[in-house]
């Protein structure tokens, strides 16, 4: 009887142990900073952009460089722009850190890209470059082709 | 018999050039509206850009244009002049003789039958349909064949890390890289950096536009005066034209 008394215990003081530990921890996960603010909604669905989004990159690039088609739909400038934000200090994280929103997936799943070895990691309003000639900037560019339809572009 | 074939060839070319004249609106030539493309068409290999440089009014020491290129870009150097990357550099000549010294930018000449593009193991350099010639930096595996090959020493290889790059030149270590006669503006409808501030200096040297059509001001002034290209004898026919060499 004794026995079966410790027995018991023992089998419920080894379940108290066991539930902690599989149920409030379980698989870590990577934290993904999604972007903020009211109707704000990815091209494609979040599933889709999981599974695809290297696909509609790759082909947006080469669609861009050899046959000079701009749109923004797929443009990694565009992805940027959107999910890589200052967090609450003002800082932005860099592409080698698990905050960046590229890295927290990639680091996660073992994944390295090449992308940011040429392209900017944040938005360009956030990079501050000395020497950049305000005026050139700031003025719009010259038209390439004056076209005569009698009123002046605004 | 052929007479009536030719008439009723004629007759329907007199119509196809009606139709063509009614659909296109007063004020706008068919060139304009071949090269003002929306973001989601492809480019078209009915232009061709071209420069035309006069180099009589090229000031020498004058870097406007080496300048506006460098902002364009994001071009930073490293006080390394031999190694550091330029699209544009100028370039003095000097006549023993006379002692006459003129100055001119020179950039990639955008050839027509580039060697740069002959060599390339990756097809990473590569001719665009409008005749911009540029690096593929996502196929570039940094071999430098294409650096050894231009005889205008026009392109440069990354040599160090870059970040905070300009959306307009994406670049990286380890690839080849050279004038890209912004191609992000040309797509826009816009001039290239380095035109746009040699009119900005009142200088006005450089002309930019389209080879293959009449009308543009940069044929209007090659059929005028006329443009040398350089190494004409590689008959490389290059996009970049020079004046008063």
């Amino acid at each position: 009887m004794t026995n079966r008394i410790l027995r018991i215990t023992f089998l419920l003081t080894a379940l108290a142990l066991l539930i902690p530990a599989t149920g409030s921890a379980g698989t870590p996960l990577p934290v993904i900073h999604e972007p903020e603010g009211e109707g704000v909604e990815c091209v494609e669905d979040e599933d889709v952009m999981r599974r695809d989004h290297m696909n509609f990159i790759l082909h947006q690039r080469d669609e861009t460089m050899h046959r000079g088609i701009r749109t923004s739909k797929y443009s990694l400038a565009e992805c940027i722009d959107c999910h890589v934000e200052p967090d609450e200090n003002g800082n932005i994280a860099s592409i080698e850190t698990k905050e960046h929103f590229c890295n927290a997936c990639h680091e996660y799943t073992g994944v390295t890209i090449d992308c940011f070895e040429c392209h900017a990691d944040r938005p360009q309003k956030f990079i501050q470059r000395p020497g950049k000639a305000a005026s050139l900037q700031d003025e719009p560019h010259q038209a390439l082709f004056a076209t005569d339809l009698g009123g002046e572009s605004k | 018999m052929s007479d009536s074939v030719n008439h009723s060839r004629r007759s329907f070319l007199e119509k196809s050039a009606a139709v063509g004249a009614i659909t296109i609106a007063p004020g706008i030539l068919l060139h304009q509206v071949a090269t003002a493309k929306p973001d989601d068409q492809a480019v078209s290999d009915s232009v061709r850009w071209g420069m035309l440089i006069n180099t009589n009014k090229c000031e020498q020491g004058c870097t406007d244009c080496i300048d506006a290129c460098n902002n364009e870009h994001g071009l930073v150097g490293n006080d390394r002049p031999k190694t550091d990357t330029q699209y544009i550099r100028k370039v003095t000549l000097r006549d023993k003789l006379t002692g006459h010294e003129l100055s001119l930018p020179l950039m990639c000449q955008h050839c027509e039958t580039a060697p740069c593009v002959d060599v390339c193991p990756t097809g990473a350099s590569f001719k665009r349909v409008d005749g911009i010639a540029l690096v593929d930096k996502h196929i570039c595996i940094g071999c430098r064949y294409c650096m050894m090959a231009c005889p205008f020493k026009a392109r440069s290889f990354v040599h160090e890390n870059v970040t905070d790059q300009t959306l307009s030149a994406p670049r990286g270590k380890g690839t080849v890289e050279s004038c890209t006669m912004c191609v992000h503006r040309v797509d826009k409808d816009q001039v290239p950096a380095c035109v746009e501030a040699c009119g900005k200096g009142k200088h006005d040297a450089m002309i930019f536009g389209d080879l293959n059509d009449p009308n543009s001001a940069i044929s209007k002034e090659l059929g005028k005066h006329g443009g040398k290209q350089l190494r004409a004898d590689l008959q490389l026919n290059t996009g970049v034209r020079y004046q008063g060499l």
